[in-house]
């Protein structure tokens, strides 16, 4: 009964709606966040073009918005979601929060990933009389290309953990149907089964990550 | 090429660091003139301040005091604009390379004439250009991480030359590096100074590095210059006291000659073009004191004899004592008494 013709439906539908929410928000996510991660690196009192002040709120602020739990982000956020998207149910009311709570996050593994770039090649790209931009765009986003690649593969399997939990808010997805059936109705199978598929997923999304970033490395070899 | 301005004038130049600690002073009132086309050292022990005076010459570091003048504009004056402009007319290699590490070679040596604006085609043709005068052009498409440190130097030095510089920095851009390839390396900067013409300035904390290839030398010590000069006189010569502990080493600062053997060194007219005793010194490494000389010149020959003390060190004074046996100058050693 639990592979009745309904419930792989429902599980489909499910999964579709997770990858939905997982890739939206990442996506919107990382535009987000690769532009903070830049302004934090290159801002820090160390960096190619120092504003301590600026660098230090946006630290703060960063920092805020991560130490709020995630549960409670999703309902702080209602207002804004149902102003953005015009309702505060299904995959689509996900995205707000999701992003809300990953942007902040993936601006800091940003912002190690390019921390990890040789200070040496930096300088060689001043010395060449490189700009700010050329710096940024020519030396740090691609020298950091590897690390950055680990990093989404960890930030986007975060947000996949945080997408089952918007199934308490009426978020759909998997996180959805493990809630309402295996919470609520205390069909522990149904339960089983979803979360075996988010494992699945999260390996899915972390080795592909891993892997892209092995072969793109040009150090090693 | 006297009388010529000077590519790079220091003036007065210094610079401090603002440190939790206070101020701490790196350079202070430097004064140089860097001659257009030669190879000019700059050594030093390690924390005396030299690479943050290479890095003052190229605005990497903008000194607290003083003017930097290229080609005779003030750089420290200029906005910033124009000092990243007048960079691309100074190229830098480093200890470390400092190569991209995700280009491969020939993209590496295209990286400054990208940010400089030539077209890639352009760019693409004078690096395969550079990559044959370093000698990689079979390793246009390797990556730093599969050459060897050598091989990425140079590398590095294709790419510092790529944009056409009329100087190139190199900050201890030998002392990575094993003295096999050290040497081959200063060969290549020679090469690239003579050939193109393009004044280089080396850093470096190695004098043999500077008697290899400079012309002439700057030695700086705790934040000033010692002394600055063509590089044969300051090697026969050293006026300042880091000077004469560079060249000669810290070796002779510990030679004790107390209760040590003296030997009476005749001179017959036979050695008279050979300066004796300075090839004993320089053949056998070992320094002597001369406590009483009496020489003539007869008819441009030397004659008379000379008493020298070798140092306490047996070994030391048999090499020098051997020395003189293997080009059969006339010794005996002598006793206190004797003299």
């Amino acid at each position: 009964m639990i592979f009745s013709p309904e419930i792989i439906e429902l599980v489909r539908i499910g999964i579709w709606e997770t990858l939905f929410m997982v890739f939206a928000s990442s996506a919107i996510s990382y535009l987000i966040g690769i532009p903070l991660g830049i302004i934090l690196v290159v801002t820090d009192k160390d960096g190619i073009r120092p504003i301590p002040v600026l660098q230090q709120v946006l630290g703060i602020v960063i920092n805020l918005l991560r130490s709020i739990p995630f549960m409670i982000l999703l309902i702080m956020v209602l207002p804004i979601t149902r102003f953005l998207v015009g309702t505060t149910l299904g995959a689509k009311a996900v995205v707000p929060p999701l992003v809300i709570a990953a942007a902040p996050y993936i601006a800091r593994m940003v912002e190690s990933s390019f921390k990890e770039v040789d200070a040496g090649v930096i300088e060689a790209a001043k010395s060449m009389g490189a700009s700010t931009f050329q710096i940024i765009w020519k030396v740090l986003l691609p020298e950091a290309k590897p690390s950055l690649l680990v990093g989404a593969a960890i930030s986007i399997t975060t947000i996949l953990g945080y997408s089952a939990m918007a199934g308490f808010t009426g978020g759909g997805g998997l996180g959805t149907i493990a809630i309402n059936y295996g919470y609520y109705r205390y069909q522990t199978d149904m339960m089983f089964l979803t979360v075996a598929i988010l494992v699945i997923i999260v390996q899915i999304i972390q080795e592909a990550g891993m892997r892209l970033a092995r072969v793109s490395d040009k150090r090693i070899r | 090429m006297t009388g010529e301005a000077p590519i790079i004038q220091l003036k007065g130049m210094g610079k401090e660091f603002k440190t939790a600690n206070g101020p701490v002073v790196a350079l202070d009132d430097i004064n140089l003139d860097i001659r257009r086309g030669e190879i000019f050292g700059i050594i030093g022990l390690s924390g005396a301040g030299k690479s943050t005076l290479v890095r003052c010459i190229n605005m990497l570091e903008i000194p607290t005091s003083g003017e930097v003048i290229f080609e005779g504009q003030n750089l420290a004056a200029l906005p910033e604009r124009e000092q990243r402009k007048a960079r691309q007319s100074m190229g830098m290699i480093f200890q470390q390379f400092n190569l991209l590490a995700q280009r491969n070679v020939i993209r590496n040596i295209c990286f400054p004439m990208e940010i400089a604006g030539f077209t890639k085609a352009k760019a693409q043709a004078r690096a395969l250009e550079l990559l044959k005068l370093v000698g990689l052009e079979d390793r246009a498409k390797a990556y730093p991480a599969q050459l060897s440190g050598g091989q990425k130097q140079r590398v590095a030095i294709a790419r510092a030359i790529a944009t056409s510089p009329k100087v190139i920095l190199c900050d201890e851009a030998t002392s990575a590096l094993d003295p096999n390839t050290t040497k081959s390396i200063l060969q290549l900067l020679k090469q690239i100074n003579q050939d193109l013409g393009i004044t280089v300035i080396v850093i470096t904390h190695e004098m043999a590095v500077i008697e290899a290839i400079c012309d002439r030398v700057a030695i700086i010590d705790h934040s000033h210059i010692a002394e600055v000069g063509n590089v044969s006189d300051i090697f026969t010569d050293p006026k300042s006291r880091i000077g004469r502990q560079l060249i000669l080493g810290d070796a002779v600062e510990n030679v004790r000659f107390d209760n040590s053997r003296k030997i009476r060194i005749t001179f017959d007219g036979r050695e008279s073009m050979e300066p004796v005793i300075a090839n004993m010194i320089l053949a056998s490494k070992v320094p002597v004191n001369i406590m009483y000389a009496s020489t003539r010149d007869i008819g441009g020959k030397a004659v008379g004899q000379m008493i020298v003390q070798l140092p306490e060190d047996e070994t030391d004074a048999n090499r020098a004592l051997n020395y003189l046996k293997s080009v059969k100058i006339l010794f005996e050693e002598v006793t206190g008494d004797d003299i």
